[in-house]
C-alpha cells in the first residue's frame, strides 16, 4: 500500500545520522521531527533564525515572537540559539547544516527541483528554498509521486519553473526510495506492498530498477 | 547620542511618495505595526517596500497592499497573501522575488559597504536572469547586488535612548540588517529604556545604525499560524 504522508516523513527520519543539523521545510519535512530515530541526536534548523526547534508549544506556551519558517509557533529545546536572517543562511550556504529536506512539485532524473512558481497561476515565491538547493551536500525531496491529474512528478525535465539545478541526491514518494545519479532515478525501495510495475508507470524520467527491490521498513 | 522621537508620527517624518523603505519581519514576527500603520494612515504611494513578506491580506504590509501603496515589492515569499498574489499575477504591482539568503545579505551588503557579492542561490533558474555568472572552486555562483533604503523601519524588542536594539527570539529574523542598510533607520521597541540599562554584552544591534527611535503604542503580535500540541 502507498504510504501516507507520516510514513513518508517515517522514512525520511530513518536517513537522519547523529551529530547532524537538519533544515526541514514546510509541509511533510516537518513531520520528520516527530520520528526521529531511538539514539539518534540532531538538531534542527529554521531558516528563520532558530537552531535547536522543539516540539510545538502548549497553549500557555504559544508565543507570538517564536514561530519557523512556516509561521508556525514553536518551543525550543534546552541550548537553543537565535539569529538573524544572515546568520541563518551563513549557516545554509557555509554548509554547516548537514541536511535538507524539502518538498518539491517536480523533481527531474539529473537532480533539478521545481517547487516554486506555476506561471500564471500559482506564486508562492522561493523562500529560503534556492539558497538551501544551491548549497546542502545532502539534499532529500519529500514529494507525491504523480499530481492530482495522475501525472507523474518525476521527470526527464522540469516543466516548471526551477528552484535549483542537479541538486537533489534522494526522493522518497508514496511509493518509493529512488537516488538520483548518473542522470536517472535508481530504485532504492519501495513502499509496502507496492509493486515495481506501478513505480515504473507512475515515473516518467529514467528509471534504473534492480533485479531486487526491497520493501520499506516503516 | 539621543536618538528618542516622541512618537511614530515624529520618526517617519521624511518619508514621501515614491520612496524605498525596508520593512523588517518575517511573516507576521517582528514587524513594525506602529509604523507600518501610520504608513496607511499617511498615504505615501508609489513605494518601493523590501521586506521578506508582504503580511497577510488585513495585516502587516498588506494594509499598504490594499491601498495600493507600493508599486513594487523586493521578497522572497508571496505566502498566503491573496492580494499580493492577485496583484501580482495582474501585473498591477512589479514584483522582484529573490532568495531568502540573497534578499539577507543583499541588505547586509548595503549596510556593511559591500556593493555586490557571489552566491550559488539560484544559479540555472530565472533568478539568475542577466546577472554575471562565475565558478569558483567549480561550482558556478550568480552576482547579486547590494540593497540600501531611503528608510528602514525595524522592531526590536527593547532599545535604550541611544539606538541599541535587542531583538527576541525568531523575531530578530531581517531587522538587524535592515537597520544597517537604511539612510534613515526607525527602530520601533516594545521598551525604550535609558542608556546604560542593557548590558553592552548583549546588543544585537549598535545604535550606530539607528537615527531615530520610539517606543510603538501597542502591540498585537498576530500569529499566522497558531500550532499547539
Amino acid at each position: 500500500m502507498a504510504l501516507d504522508k507520516t510514513g513518508i516523513a517515517k522514512r525520511i527520519a530513518q536517513e537522519l545520522q547523529n551529530g547532524w543539523y537538519v533544515n526541514l521545510g514546510i509541509g511533510i519535512p516537518t513531520l520528520v521531527a516527530n520520528y526521529i530515530p531511538e539514539g539518534i541526536d540532531v538538531e534542527f534548523q529554521s531558516e528563520n533564525g532558530v537552531l535547536g526547534m522543539g516540539q510545538f508549544p502548549l497553549e500557555e506556551e504559544v508565543d507570538a515572537d517564536l514561530i519557523n519558517a512556516g509561521k508556525q509557533t514553536i518551543t525550543v529545546k534546552k541550548g537553543a540559539s537565535f539569529f538573524d536572517s544572515a546568520m541563518s543562511f551563513a549557516m545554509i550556504r557555509g554548509q554547516h547544516v548537514q541536511l535538507t529536506v524539502l518538498g518539491a512539485m517536480e523533481v527531474s532524473q539529473n537532480g533539478d527541483i521545481a517547487n516554486w512558481k506555476i506561471p500564471g497561476k500559482m506564486v508562492k515565491g522561493m523562500g529560503g528554498a534556492m539558497d538551501l538547493v544551491a548549497s546542502a551536500e545532502n539534499i532529500i525531496v519529500a514529494m507525491m509521486h504523480s499530481n492530482k491529474a495522475g501525472e507523474s512528478k518525476i521527470l526527464k525535465e522540469c516543466t516548471l519553473p526551477l528552484t535549483g539545478v542537479g541538486c537533489v541526491k534522494k526522493v522518497v514518494t508514496e511509493l518509493a526510495v529512488m537516488e538520483i545519479k548518473d542522470g536517472a532515478f535508481h530504485l532504492i525501495e519501495r513502499a509496502p506492498g507496492v509493486s515495481v510495475e506501478e513505480i515504473i508507470s507512475k515515473t516518467e524520467g529514467k528509471l534504473i530498477v534492480p533485479d531486487q527491490v526491497p520493501e520499506m521498513k516503516i | 547620542m539621543n536618538k528618542v522621537v516622541k512618537n511614530v508620527e515624529e520618526a517617519l517624518i521624511g518619508i514621501q511618495d515614491g520612496m524605498t523603505l525596508m520593512i523588517g519581519g518575517f511573516g507576521l514576527c517582528g514587524i513594525p505595526e506602529n509604523s507600518i500603520a501610520q504608513l496607511v494612515k499617511l498615504n505615501v504611494r508609489d513605494l518601493t517596500c523590501i521586506s521578506n513578506n508582504a503580511g497577510v491580506d488585513d495585516f502587516g504590509l498588506g494594509l499598504l497592499l490594499q491601498q495600493k501603496q507600493i508599486k513594487k515589492m523586493i521578497s522572497s515569499y508571496v505566502g498566503e497573501n491573496a492580494e499580493f498574489e492577485r496583484q501580482m499575477l495582474s501585473g498591477e504591482l512589479i514584483v522582484d522575488l529573490i532568495p531568502q539568503g540573497s534578499l539577507a545579505e543583499r541588505c547586509r551588503a548595503g549596510g556593511a559597504g559591500i556593493p555586490a557579492f557571489f552566491t550559488p542561490a539560484g544559479y540555472g533558474t530565472e533568478v539568475a536572469e542577466g546577472k554575471e555568472v562565475r565558478v569558483f572552486n567549480g561550482k558556478p555562483h550568480i552576482l547579486e547586488e547590494a540593497l540600501t533604503a531611503d528608510y528602514a523601519i525595524v522592531k526590536a524588542w527593547k532599545g535604550d535612548t541611544e539606538g541599541n536594539l535587542v531583538f527576541k527570539a525568531t523575531a530578530r529574523n531581517f531587522n538587524p540588517m535592515m537597520a544597517m542598510a537604511g539612510k534613515i533607520t526607525v527602530a520601533e521597541v516594545e521598551e525604550l529604556v535609558p542608556a546604560g540599562t542593557l548590558d553592552p554584552n548583549f546588543i544585537h544591534t549598535p545604535g550606530i545604525f539607528v537615527q531615530r527611535i520610539f517606543q510603538g503604542q501597542k502591540f498585537e503580535k498576530r500569529i499566522e499560524q497558531r500550532t499547539t500540541r
